[in-house]
């Protein structure tokens, strides 16, 4: 390399990084760090980040973004810019469960200070920063599990120190603790079980329309039209044929059937996710080479040896990607279930809405986003370790 | 050892198979050739049921394939086709071992004949055992899909354009050694192909399928010099014809005493080989030597091209 090269690649910037300091900085210096109200439905007033912290403090915070921005910047390796990110957010963070110490006045149980947008833009940019390091360190699926862990162990050590509790949205789910831990099970039941239930109808029916190949074309239309219909649409069809089931069975009520309440959003969950379902079972199990499924029976295999040695095995990463998406939709579309009384963290997003009380809302959206990205990276993970033969 | 019976297959009104009769020797390797469409693919799929017939039966070693399940009755049949069809998510010891672990066979015994037939195939078992089938060359895929296809000791192997989609060099080398392990195994083979030159080169026999038909079943050089259709005479290609039946002999028959220059053509040559040699050289004639390096004579141009000729058999 000849020194003018040399001293090229070390002016070149990251692009990617460049856009995230810009990103960050920018939230940080214009944006407002919190937003502070002095009781919970009136508008809040926007605090920068001088304003918000004790001088010194924010001094700190200012100089551990512009260190990671500057990391950003550079072309350091992707481990340093996983520890810059890293660290952005842990201070980010724990500073702002600082600035309702600093804003509001000892006493004052009315007073509500949440994130602004700048700490949400500069937050935002500090994740993206991880996760770009992340890909590029092309971790493995059980690397990546791991990684997963130790943010849910990081993210749960700063909630659990009470360092966040002066925030608005801990103070909403301080007087909400039970029903909190009550909707998230329901809020799982219903988006896992629907999921399950949509794999035990689904997988059966993609494994007949796979070989029935006539069934194909007119079960997934089917599928299609009812995946089109708007999903609060879709709960309030349900609701009529299932008050009828309730009250025309003998026992159906009793297990829970209603118009209302958990059954008709389980059920339009399950049919919404019965269509990525078939269709990536049907295109899973197209995916395995034509010749290997001739020699397989040539081999002597029956045709459920073909299924469950062959095209399954070959079909499992493109079914575990369709699943991926099917249970990312489904913990999102849960939180309409609340609209028909069926519960879940969609309870708090439109208790919030109903009370302009949008530290609530929060409370119902947070922790429904956090599951997605669980389930994201678990079901990712999963799918690569089944493509790893490729 | 393979009685094909009044084989007919019907898809609506279209006769793919249209009424086919052949016997196929014990140990006999048999090309089955036509061009596209032309049934051979589907007479193949029938013998080991791949296809139902329509109407009309297949015996193996004198027993009726019909009185056999499906899937039983592949796993005493080799399959071997274009593209290996190996199993991707497979090792390539897994995939050799796919019959007889079908099969049940225990597990030594399975190991044993893995790396048996590796051997068999030049493929050093502790090296390419492990590996999957993406990371082998294509010619050592195909080897794998034949060296699968003989894994459970079938008595007739039947292999669908085994090496369309290897290169030339690898092609004839694969042929080659299919060749040797044959006789060295005397399994029974059926071959589709649609390569003149390795129906001529391998078989024994050809057949030569026509709309369904089968219009003629000879030995290579019969088929050569009295094709029964049109069809079989364009299949070799009139400009082709003398060398291809030079081909199939060699040059030891002909050789003759005398004295020639130049470089001496060995006694197993086939007759092309050493006619090329000839004409490249621009020489009359040319010393054949033995196995040992012995003179054994001369063979000259004009037996050569004598020989060449359809009616000098």
């Amino acid at each position: 390399m000849t020194p003018g090269a040399i001293e090229r690649s070390a002016l070149r910037l990251d692009r990617v990084g460049a856009t995230l300091a810009a990103l960050g900085v920018g939230g940080l210096a214009l944006g407002p760090f919190v937003s502070a109200r002095p009781n919970r439905i009136v508008d809040g007033v926007p605090h920068g980040l001088f304003e918000a912290l004790p001088p010194s403090l924010a001094a700190f915070v200012a100089l551990v973004a512009a260190a990671a921005a500057l990391v950003a910047l550079s072309q350091a390796p992707p481990v340093l810019r996983a520890f810059a990110g890293a660290a952005a957010l842990a201070c980010l963070t724990l500073a702002l469960g600082q600035a309702p110490r600093h804003l509001t006045a000892p006493g004052d149980i009315y007073a509500r200070v949440a994130p602004g947008w700048g700490y949400w833009l500069a937050g935002f940019a500090s994740t993206l920063l991880i996760a770009d390091a992340l890909t590029r360190l092309r971790f493995r699926p059980l690397a990546r599990l791991a990684a997963l862990v130790i943010a849910g162990l990081a993210a749960a050590a700063a909630i659990g120190s009470g360092a966040l509790d002066d925030l608005s949205i801990m103070k909403e789910y301080a007087i909400r603790a039970t029903s909190f831990w009550a909707e998230a099970r329901t809020h799982l039941a219903l988006a896992l079980g629907s999921v399950a239930a949509a794999l035990a109808i689904g997988a059966p029916l993609g494994v007949a329309v796979h070989r029935v190949t006539a069934a194909r074309g007119p079960t997934l239309a089917v599928l299609t039209v009812v995946q089109t219909i708007p999903s609060i649409a879709l709960f309030g069809l349900l609701i009529a044929p299932l008050a009828w089931l309730a009250r025309t069975i003998p026992g159906a009520a009793e297990i829970g059937i209603a118009g209302v309440g958990a059954a008709p959003a389980f059920v339009a969950l399950t049919l919404y996710a019965l269509l990525p379902v078939v269709g990536s079972v049907v295109s899973g199990l197209g995916a395995a080479p034509p010749p290997a499924i001739d020699a397989a029976r040539g081999a002597g295999m029956t045709d459920w040896q073909v299924l469950a040695q062959i095209e399954a095995p070959l079909g499992a990463p493109t079914f575990l990607s369709g699943l991926r998406v099917v249970t990312v939709q489904n913990i999102g579309l849960t939180t309409i279930a609340a609209l028909v009384g069926g519960g879940g963290f969609g309870t708090f997003v439109f208790q919030g809405v109903g009370q302009t009380a949008i530290d609530l809302v929060l409370l119902g959206a947070v922790p429904t986003v956090a599951l997605s990205f669980v389930a994201a990276v678990v079901l990712d993970a999963a799918s690569e370790s089944a493509g790893a033969h490729a | 050892m393979i009685t094909i019976e009044r084989l007919t297959k019907r898809y609506d009104d279209d006769v793919v198979v249209d009424d086919v009769s052949l016997e196929i020797a014990e140990g006999a390797i048999v090309a089955v050739v036509g061009a596209s469409g032309s049934g051979k693919t589907t007479l193949l799929r029938m013998i080991n049921r791949m296809v139902e017939p329509t109407s009309g039966r297949v015996l193996i070693a004198g027993e009726d394939t019909r009185a056999t399940a499906p899937h039983l009755l592949r796993r005493s049949i080799g399959y071997a086709i274009q593209g290996h069809g190996l199993f991707p998510h497979r090792t390539i010891a897994e995939n050799v071992a796919t019959t007889p672990k079908l099969l049940g066979w225990d597990k030594a015994r399975i190991e044993a004949r893995v790396d048996e037939l590796l051997s068999l195939f030049g493929l050093e078992p502790a090296i390419y055992g492990p590996r999957r089938p993406h990371q082998l060359s294509g010619g050592q895929q195909q080897r794998v899909g034949v060296a699968r296809a003989l894994a459970a000791f079938p008595r007739v192997l039947l292999m669908d354009e085994p090496f369309g989609a290897l290169d030339p060099i690898v092609r004839a080398k694969a042929q080659a050694d299919l060749r040797a392990i044959q006789r060295k195994l005397g399994v029974t083979v059926v071959l589709v192909t649609h390569d003149m030159d390795e129906a001529t080169s391998l078989a024994d026999r050809i057949a030569i399928m026509e709309r369904g038909r089968l219009v003629q079943e000879a030995t290579p050089v019969e088929v050569l010099t009295h094709p029964a259709t049109q069809f079989a005479a364009d299949m070799f290609g009139a400009d082709e014809r003398p060398f291809r039946l030079l081909s199939l002999k060699s040059v030891a028959d002909l050789t003759q005493p005398g004295e020639a220059g130049g470089e001496p053509i060995a006694a197993d040559a086939d007759r092309r080989e050493a006619l090329a040699a000839l004409l490249w050289s621009g020489r009359a004639a040319a010393p054949v030597t033995g196995a040992g390096g012995e003179r054994l004579g001369i063979v000259t141009l004009a037996r050569l091209v004598e020989a060449a000729a359809a009616k000098a058999r």
